[in-house]
């Protein structure tokens, strides 16, 4: 049986078992015995019993059973590949799981009778894990529908299971940052097994090249990520270049001089901004902003590359001005009237009103809203991939090419990967990079917003 | 010199020229960010709406052709795999040979190379639908090349040659405009077909259909986990450490890179749980980790929006926790879950970056049925054409774009009318 199957098996099973338990605690009811909790909260007690174990069971199964399969098979193995490489090992698995998949090819190899016995064990288990999930599921009706008495307290044990279920669905967000760390982490190690973090960290050369043979020619690839971090940081300097000041001043104006009109129109219509995928702002840059900008350059006898760092920042710019501006609004309206009340009373203009008293006033909030953006235009991905290039070049000049930490997360991660290689594993460690850094100012910055939001309340 | 002689009012009046000029600048810098803000819009919008309408058409050549039974060595009553496998692309080389009879080899190449290489599959499609048509001669809407494509659509009519079609090609090319015979029409192969390496076969189906198959799973995850957690801690959750603890981390989530939930999709599903790589299955666990922490944050607020009285009203009537919650508060917090999901939906929609590490940026031919076959989304599809050398990529990548936008500006406006229609001051 096929997991699709089960899973409807399971459905039906969830709605069979209600009615049983209501109809059971109906039918007692009937018989005139006084009931401790109402007839649906039987059924949704047997319902919850009888589908909750094999469900488990089953999602144990999807994450074990490969591994099982895979250690079972490294044994039936011909002695040469197991006592060879890790990697040789699992290509052989790999070839096994192929051959497996398409009869025809099984006389063809020598891991012929692997692939059989991988067959045969797929069937077994198939058998196994039908027969466990469905006799789970009788237990659970017969189980339950035997303890359906009158003084069985029906609706305290559902609302306990409900509360664990919602427990462990607010765990999720929990265990999924854990995951990211853990994931990027461990990879993240190997990768520093091969290259030394300080090589990493201050290496000024970046060319994750490695030679795919040891008697081939080339480099062997280095990995001084000091290029990338000062990409990501141009480009990101550029886009708060643009950013800032226009969405604080947009922030100012809407909050503090338009109309209710003007203010109803222009904010959302700054805010679809924001809602544009980044990809449409990728193929933006890429095809518009970056021929513009070589264009202006050219004509003022610049030397302007075809993908610039101004280009990619340019656009990056305009996509994080809403943000800036929204979150900017929301601290400068948390000012208090009277502060300005007074400001107006001391005989100070608007400008100098807002410059001299509510900026000042909402300064950490406003701190906070760009460390936000920050962040965001650190971790922003597709519009450096698309718009900037991959030549990891050293350079302060806005007008080369340089590349950053996610293009090349992506570059290395996209296509063909191979988990021993340095290369692939140097993503990871890029990841781990952009991961505590983005943390790190996401923290700081949310606990500023949320802590000079309130202070005035 | 004269401050000393002078009255504060006179001293504020001499300054106030300064001022108020200081005042109407202030207020002018406040204008022309707002202006540029929408002027950036306004550049973007009218920037791929131009590029991309004329995705939306498709030059064809009608032409009448003899279904040449003979030929193809097919009858009306031959098996369907004999009709699938004739030489229909033969024929339609045999026709124009004869109808425009060029000199030499590399001439008839070049005049093979106007006609598109999906030609032939247009005519066996239209025989396989109805075999009575071998024997008889046919009117059919053939597509072109893309560069023909691109010149009759753009440049043809202001004079100027071609970098792509050579002098003998335009005068073929203008001898079938002078019949007639080379029209546009509305482009269904854009709608229809999956993707393609040649432009004028190249459509977004596939990528749509992946998009859909994606979203659904995103959307049956991410709606009931994230409803749960956030019941879970507004209402049963104690005030402690680990809540807090809890709180914190989702408000980070939320303002993760999304290019890490890729690596995480990778090494986890992907290289310990073994969920196929491409598929929608994997594509929506990614995006439901992603979209989960609005969700929430949007529940919690619709749930905090909801009065204490009603909460106490049910309590009062013996009603035990959970039956408050799930009778009461929740039908009544609904509306605004709902809302945070839509929006939340829309960014799953447009997100690209960690879909290209789980591999659905493979090269998709096939319409995918199933959750789990392998298939690309709309973005993703929008960043592998981008990158496509050709013009006609370029213009269908702008209307690939366009029709991302028409999905999101659904989504949203959705998602404020069920705001408005169904939110409620208390």
């Amino acid at each position: 049986m096929n997991y699709s199957t089960l899973l409807i098996a399971l459905l039906i099973a969830l709605g069979a078992a209600y009615f049983l338990g209501r109809n059971r605690a109906r039918s007692l009811a009937g018989q005139g015995e006084s009931m401790h909790s109402l007839p649906t909260h039987y059924g949704a007690l047997t319902a919850l019993w009888t589908t909750l174990p094999p469900l488990l069971i089953l999602i144990m199964w999807v994450m074990l059973e490969p591994r099982i399969v895979d250690a079972l098979l490294t044994m039936q193995l011909p002695e040469a590949i197991r006592t060879a490489s890790e990697a040789e090992v699992r290509l052989a698995l790999s070839k096994v799981h192929n051959i497996a998949s398409d009869p025809s090819m099984m006389g063809q190899s020598e891991l012929g009778s692997v692939a059989a016995h991988l067959v045969d064990l797929e069937q077994r288990a198939a058998i196994l894990k039908g027969g466990v999930i469905l006799s789970l599921i009788l237990l659970g009706v017969a189980v339950t529908w035997r303890r359906i008495q009158p003084d069985l307290r029906a609706r305290g044990e559902v609302e306990r299971i409900v509360r664990v279920m919602l427990f462990a669905s607010s765990a999720i967000a929990v265990l999924t940052t854990l995951g990211i760390l853990v994931s990027v982490l461990f990879e993240a190690v190997l990768f520093f097994q091969k290259v030394s973090p300080i090589e990493f960290l201050f290496g000024t050369t970046w060319s994750p090249q490695v030679a795919l043979r040891a008697d081939q020619s080339g480099s062997s690839g280095s990995f001084g990520a000091v290029p990338l971090f000062a990409g990501t940081l141009l480009i990101s300097a550029i886009a708060m270049f643009i950013a800032v000041p226009v969405g604080l001043m947009a922030a100012i104006y809407l909050s503090e001089y338009a109309t209710s009109r003007v203010r109803q129109l222009a904010k959302p219509a700054l805010e679809v901004l924001a809602g544009i995928p980044t990809v449409v702002y990728g193929f933006f840059a890429a095809l518009t902003v970056a021929p513009f900008i070589r264009g202006v350059g050219e004509s003022v006898g610049l030397d302007v590359s075809s993908e610039s760092a101004l280009a990619a920042g340019l656009v990056m710019g305009i996509m994080i001005i809403p943000f800036v501006s929204s979150l900017s609004d929301d601290v400068i309206n948390a000012v208090p009237q009277s502060l300005r009340d007074g400001s107006y009373g001391l005989g100070a203009t608007r400008s100098e009103t807002v410059r001299q008293v509510v900026i000042p006033a909402a300064l950490p909030g406003i701190v906070g809203a760009v460390m936000l953006a920050v962040s965001r235009a650190i971790g922003e991905t597709m519009i450096v991939a698309m718009a900037a290039g991959l030549a990891a070049n050293l350079t302060a000049n806005p007008l080369d090419s340089v590349t950053t930490v996610t293009v090349q997360i992506v570059t290395l991660l996209v296509g063909d990967q191979e988990f021993d290689s340095p290369k692939t594993l140097a993503a990871f460690a890029l990841g781990l990079v952009l991961f505590i850094v983005t943390l790190v100012l996401n923290f700081v910055a949310i606990k500023i917003v949320q802590k000079y939001r309130e202070q005035y309340d | 010199m004269t401050d000393s002689t002078m009255t504060t009012r006179q001293k504020v009046e001499a300054s106030m020229r300064r001022r108020r000029a200081a005042e109407t600048r202030f207020r002018l810098y406040g204008m022309a960010s707002v202006l540029f803000g929408l002027l950036c819009l306004v550049v973007l919008f009218g920037d791929i709406f131009s590029k991309g309408t004329s995705a939306f058409s498709q030059t064809v050549l009608t032409t009448t052709i003899e279904i040449d039974g003979d030929y193809l060595d097919i009858t009306p009553d031959s098996s369907e795999s004999d009709i699938m496998s004739a030489n229909y692309d033969g024929l339609i080389k045999r026709h124009f040979k004869n109808d425009v009879q060029p000199k030499g080899r590399s001439e008839a190449r070049s005049l093979f190379s106007l006609i598109s290489s999906g030609a032939g599959w247009q005519i066996q499609s239209q025989v396989l639908e109805d075999p009575s048509i071998i024997g008889k001669t046919v009117t059919v809407d053939l597509l072109v090349d893309d560069d023909v494509d691109q010149w009759f659509k753009h440049e043809y009519g202001n004079d100027s040659g071609s970098v792509r079609l050579s002098e003998k090609q335009l005068e073929w090319i203008t001898g079938w405009i002078d019949s007639d015979a080379l029209k546009t029409q509305f482009n269904t192969t854009f709608f229809v077909n999956g993707d393609s390496r040649e432009p004028e076969l190249a459509g977004i189906r596939g990528a749509i259909t992946g998009t859909l198959l994606t979203l659904l799973v995103t959307f049956l995850l991410s709606f009931p986990i994230g409803v749960a957690a956030a019941i879970y801690l507004e209402e049963f959750a104690p005030k402690n450490r680990l809540t807090e603890i809890v709180e914190i981390n989702i408000n980070n989530l939320a303002a993760v890179p999304s290019i890490t939930f890729g690596l995480l999709g990778l090494a986890i599903f992907i290289n310990i749980f073994g969920v196929s790589r491409s598929t929608p299955l994997v594509g929506g666990l990614v995006l439901t980790l992603m979209t989960l922490p609005t969700i929430i944050i949007s529940g919690r607020a619709a749930i905090k929006a909801v009065p204490p009285s009603i909460r106490e009203a049910a309590l009062g009537l013996g009603a035990s926790k959970m039956q408050t919650v799930f009778h009461h508060v929740l039908p009544l917090a609904m509306p605004g879950m709902l809302t945070g999901t839509i929006i939340g939906m829309a960014q799953a929609l447009g997100e690209t970056a960690p879909l290209l590490m789980i591999g659905m940026i493979a090269f998709v031919v096939d319409v995918p049925g199933f959750i789990n076959d392998p298939s690309t989304v709309l973005p993703v599809q929008i960043f592998l054409w981008s990158d496509s050398p050709e013009r006609a990529f370029t213009e269908r990548t702008s209307g690939a774009i366009m029709v991302l936008l028409g999905f999101l500006i659904i989504m949203n406006t959705a998602a404020v009318m069920l705001r408005r229609r169904l939110e409620r001051r208390w």
